[in-house]
């Protein structure tokens, strides 16, 4: 394999200035339409940013560049808006999408571990069960639930945002898969010799294994709680309880004109840039998490 | 290397069969199904079951539910709506989905080009991923702000002399619509990016060696290796997408505030749902939920057999499992 690899690299070399200098070329032209989209990419958010730290009259008058001076006015106005409960809104986003992370990540490693450690009769069904369930929309059964936690007592409550991520199918795949290429079944055989019990050989064993595919998954899970928007406006009633997205929605529905955008944006950016800084300190791990699988002991 | 040791641990496993571990696997599998079966099964038959009542509230008072059989089905099929929400959502999600396939297969190619041999891989693949965790009402809100009459967008055409008049993009069909799919857009092309990526990079690297040796040009081995290679993953792209489309609500919804302006012509099919369950027609809500559900339960069993195909590349996974499990 080694051979080939040289003597085609010989012979792309024999070819000349010419290719050489073809290639030059369509490397720039990739740079220059890379540089287009990661700018299409960036530009609203860098916008925001700034907009952020303007006035409403500075912000009529078009974009800028450089950041203005009122982003310590707007945040303060923005807190002391009694129709727009800011803190609580985080603080209920915050609760929610941890819990959901934790949840999530714990009982779908536990699903998985199920299906990948053990061999019983309904095995094949559950991973099934689980793979034809995976892309199913909640939406679709938003009626039957909504309907459900009035029955139970649960509507406008924050516990049905969070509960159900206990059976979370897309996360638990992802976590078998792991398990098949990276949890070797000897160390769980060699924990059932040593005397360590089923429960624990889980937790303090298997769990840690996963570390890679607990991180990523629960980013994802995290994020995916926090931007959650569809099944809060249906539930949340009372205004103590309202999650982060609701907050936005109750700001597009008001009277828009006579706002102050500066609050505005600010809003937006209490919503987004927390997400965004989490993405950018840990990128590596979620951008190399789909493809850890060389780390096989 | 892999494979002997998967073989030998699965004749380990079979040595022990005479200890009875099989209990445990349904013991750590409750919890999940406990709540499948709570949060996500009963609501699912209720809704189903709802869309044979007439139920909802008029007023204070709550009416039904009645049994009406196909009633709500009947009413629903016999008013235009339903059919012009169903091909909002379908113009919304392909015209998105087509350039976004497209640059994504462009930027796939790329990076994993080995002649071209791009730099800062990983500062792009950030950042092109990174709308993609973007609060999707929040980004909404963000372009409402930005694209309303007299927001900035207006404000800078007009300062650079392009315009006079404010340009009224959410007035217009094709304004409010370009919006819609232009974040859709920006939203996933670098999820779509890096599925493909992965796909690619799974390619067993001796066929483009191959293919070199014999003289192939880079457009030889994209059109004639890397497409046919990666169809299995396209097909789960499309469908995952087309799901995804489905159930596109956020961004139509704030970007308009529920109306889908103008006159309900980016009004989606989850929008429609949404406006049955904020009035508590229940009846009429689950009706729509059943048609998506059956919608979807095909795309979901599509997906299942993309993921479980005996060909291509997704083979490699499918026997690695099967191995793993002796």
């Amino acid at each position: 394999m080694a051979e080939h690899a040289v003597s085609a690299k010989k012979a792309s070399e024999k070819k000349g200035d010419n290719y050489r200098h073809k290639l030059a070329l369509s490397r720039i032209g990739c740079y220059i339409v890379l540089a287009i989209i990661c700018f299409l990419c960036l530009f609203f958010f860098y916008m925001l940013l700034i907009n952020s730290s303007r006035n409403t009259f500075q912000i009529q008058q078009g974009f800028s560049f450089l950041p203005g001076a009122s982003f310590g006015i707007n945040l303060i106005n923005l807190l002391n808006d009694a129709n727009i409960p800011v803190v609580s809104g985080v603080l209920n986003s915050l609760i929610v999408s941890s819990l959901t992370a934790c949840l999530a990540v714990y009982f779908s490693a536990l699903t998985a571990y199920a299906i990948f450690a053990y061999d019983f009769k309904l095995r094949n069904f559950a991973f099934t069960l689980i793979l034809l369930i995976m892309v199913m929309p909640t939406q679709i059964s938003a009626v039957g639930f909504v309907n459900q936690m009035e029955k139970m007592g649960l509507k406008d409550s924050l516990i049905p945002l969070f509960l159900p991520a206990v059976a979370s199918p897309v996360v638990a795949f992802f976590m078998k898969q792991y398990m098949d290429s990276n949890l070797p079944i000897e160390i769980v055989e060699a924990a059932r010799i040593d005397g360590c019990s089923e429960f624990r050989t889980f937790n303090t064993i298997v769990l840690p294994m996963m570390k890679p595919a607990v991180a990523v998954q629960a980013i994802f899970a995290f994020v995916g709680a926090w931007n959650n928007f569809f099944i809060p406006a249906l539930l949340l009633d009372s205004a103590n309880k309202k999650t982060l997205p609701i907050l936005i929605m109750q700001l597009r529905s008001a009277d828009f004109l006579k706002f102050d955008m500066g609050k505005v944006y600010m809003l937006i950016t209490i919503a987004i840039i927390p997400v965004v800084i989490i993405y950018f300190f840990l990128s590596k791990y979620i951008v190399g998490g789909v493809t850890t699988g060389s780390v096989k002991g | 290397m892999k494979t002997p040791a998967k073989a030998s641990s699965g004749t380990a496993r079979k040595k022990q069969k005479h200890i009875n571990y099989s209990k445990w696997g349904y013991v750590f599998l409750l919890p999940f199904f406990i709540t499948f079966i709570i949060f996500q099964l009963i609501p699912l038959i209720s809704t189903i079951y709802y869309s044979f009542f007439k139920y909802f509230r008029s007023g204070l008072k709550i009416i039904g539910p009645i049994f009406v059989g196909f009633d709500n089905y009947k009413s629903l099929f016999h008013s235009p709506d339903l059919f012009n929400y169903m091909g909002n959502t379908m113009l919304l999600w392909i015209v998105g989905f087509i350039p976004q396939i497209l640059i994504s297969l462009l930027l796939a190619a790329w990076f994993t080009n080995t002649r071209l041999r791009l730099r800062g891989l990983r500062f792009f693949k950030t950042v092109i991923y990174m709308p993609n965790l973007i609060m999707a009402s929040a980004f909404a809100m963000l372009f409402f702000a930005l694209f309303s009459d007299n927001g900035p967008v207006n404000g800078s055409l007009i300062a650079m002399g392009l315009i006079h008049q404010p340009v009224r993009f959410l007035s217009t069909v094709s304004g409010t619509r370009g919006l819609i799919i232009f974040m859709n857009f920006l939203m996933w092309f670098g999820n779509t990016t890096i599925l493909l990526m992965a796909a690619i990079l799974g390619i067993d690297p001796c066929l483009y060696e191959a293919a070199e040796i014999d003289g192939a040009s880079s457009n030889q081995m994209f059109w004639r290796i890397t497409i046919p290679l990666i169809k299995p993953i396209m097909a789960y792209v499309l469908i995952t997408s087309l799901i995804g489309g489905l159930q596109m609500f956020d961004v139509p919804q704030i970007l308009t505030n529920g109306t889908g302006s103008p006159d309900n012509t980016s009004t989606t099919m989850i929008m429609y749902l949404n406006n049955h369950m904020y009035s508590k027609n229940y009846g009429m809500a689950g009706a729509i939920s059943t048609i998506l559900f059956i919608i979807c339960a095909i795309l979901c069993l599509l997906v299942y057999k993309t993921m479980t195909d005996t060909d291509g590349t997704k083979n490699r996974t499918k026997k690695r499992r099967r191995t793993a499990h002796g």
